[in-house]
């Protein structure tokens, strides 16, 4: 009963959170808001047994989004007057939305209350997967394929962003932030190292731990950290791209290695070979999630070529 | 009518909710940036509704102790999808913004030379 109302007050403030960032006036509030509403959501999550989802949501939906709408808001002109609706354009679209509301919500009451069969499948099929916890067995075993697929959009994004992205601003950072920054970095390594380990067994894995790494190198790079990080670096861009590259040839490599090569099938592991692959797929797809989402969220450092003109004047 | 127990209930409702609200402000945000960020609070209610079907065998029979693991690889998949798209509609606003303002300067010009001629 105590825990309902916990959940109560949970669900309260997400739709009130939300509510809010959409009903802000001015656009830094609704994306703080956003912030908060990403924040609470993760706890949603914990309370709804998904510790995986929490952990990613943490870094991923409440961090680097804040992150990417505040640098985004960054280079907007400033509203002086913010918009007012009228009354019928405001009314027409909540009637419109309360009448959708009502249509998921009857068909969202009729669900059955019991258990998929995924999970007994699941469970039958992880002792041959390489790992013992089920969500990466899924995502890298079972399901091999949806993140082979994440990591090439992930990949097309970046590529996407970088032929729009429009020069950085350069920005100055206060020596506390900078202390501090310098002071979180070993330990959010330690932490992804940990998250990326872990993964096998427990909550954890490459997102969550690629995500993190992702955030440790946005806060070092806002405080003018890591210039090398950047696409001009070979090494970076090879990194980028060994996410998907490794995965592939680790594929190649087990269609090779499947005994007899009788039924040949595209993205599974041998079983006794699961493990190795598995860590190692999962350490360069770490590598290339953090250093994919970092160039995303920052952008490229800016150069102090750009300063001297080039860049600068056109 | 239905055999949910209250507290997915309250979780399918506060999933419908999320969905609503960002609908709403998907449809009447005045600005692309709001837009973008009813997307992802759409995003996140369709990510609840998933969580709350891969625990709904956990809340009715004590005796299961798993989460359905598909689902949750799902969702980890799309978060990352949707933040990568995310950080491609915002790349695509900061340049549009930047084409505004630049096409904004020679317009003013041409309007402040006009009355001279």
């Amino acid at each position: 009963m105590r825990l309902l109302l916990f959940d109560a007050i949970l669900c309260l403030l997400l739709l009130t959170l939300a509510l809010a960032s959409i009903l802000s006036r001015q656009l830094a509030h609704a994306v703080i808001l956003y912030i908060a509403f990403g924040l609470m959501m993760a706890l949603a999550w914990a309370r709804l047994a998904a510790p995986d989802l929490a952990l990613a949501e943490a870094a991923i939906g409440a961090g680097l989004t804040g992150a990417l709408c505040f640098s985004a808001l960054a280079h907007q002109q400033p509203q002086l007057k913010p918009d007012v609706l009228n009354w019928p354009k405001r009314l027409w679209p909540a009637v419109f939305v309360l009448l959708m509301l009502g249509g998921v919500l009857a068909a969202l009451l009729q669900l059955p209350p019991s258990a998929s069969q995924l999970i007994a499948v699941t469970q039958a099929g992880i002792g041959n997967s390489g790992v013992s916890h089920p969500v990466t067995a899924v995502l890298l075993n079972f399901r091999s394929w949806d993140t082979l697929l994440e990591l090439v959009v992930l990949l097309l994004a970046l590529l996407g962003a970088r032929q729009v992205a429009p020069e950085v601003k350069p920005a100055t950072s206060w020596p506390l932030s900078l202390g501090w920054s310098r002071l979180l970095a070993p330990m959010v390594i330690l932490l992804a190292g940990y998250l990326l380990w872990a993964g096998a067994s427990q909550p954890g894995g490459a997102f969550q731990a690629g995500a993190l790494l992702a955030a440790g190198a946005v806060v070092l790079r806002l405080n003018q950290q890591l210039s090398w990080l950047s696409w001009s670096n070979f090494w970076i861009r090879l990194l980028i791209v060994s996410g998907v590259l490794v995965f592939v040839l680790m594929a190649l490599l087990a269609i090779l290695l499947t005994p007899g090569n009788t039924d040949v099938v595209w993205l599974r592991w041998p079983p006794h070979l699961a493990a190795g692959i598995i860590l190692l797929v999962e350490l360069f797809a770490t590598l290339a999630i953090a250093l994919t989402l970092t160039l995303l969220v920052a952008g490229e450092p800016a150069s102090t070529g750009a300063e001297h003109g080039c860049g600068e004047g056109a | 009518m239905t055999d949910l127990s209250s507290q997915l209930l309250l979780y399918i409702g506060t999933a419908a909710g999320l969905f609503g609200i960002g609908l709403y402000g998907f449809i009447v945000g005045p600005q692309t940036l709001r837009r973008i960020l009813a997307l992802n609070i759409i995003g996140a209610g369709i990510f609840m509704l998933m969580v709350v079907l891969a625990y709904r065998g956990l809340a009715e029979e004590a005796a299961l102790t798993l989460t359905d693991p598909v689902l949750h690889a799902l969702i980890l998949t799309g978060l990352v999808v949707a933040v990568s798209a995310t950080a491609f509609a915002l790349a695509l606003l900061t340049r549009l913004n930047q084409a505004k303002s630049a096409q904004c300067k020679p317009d003013q010009l041409r309007h402040g030379q006009e009355p001279e001629q």
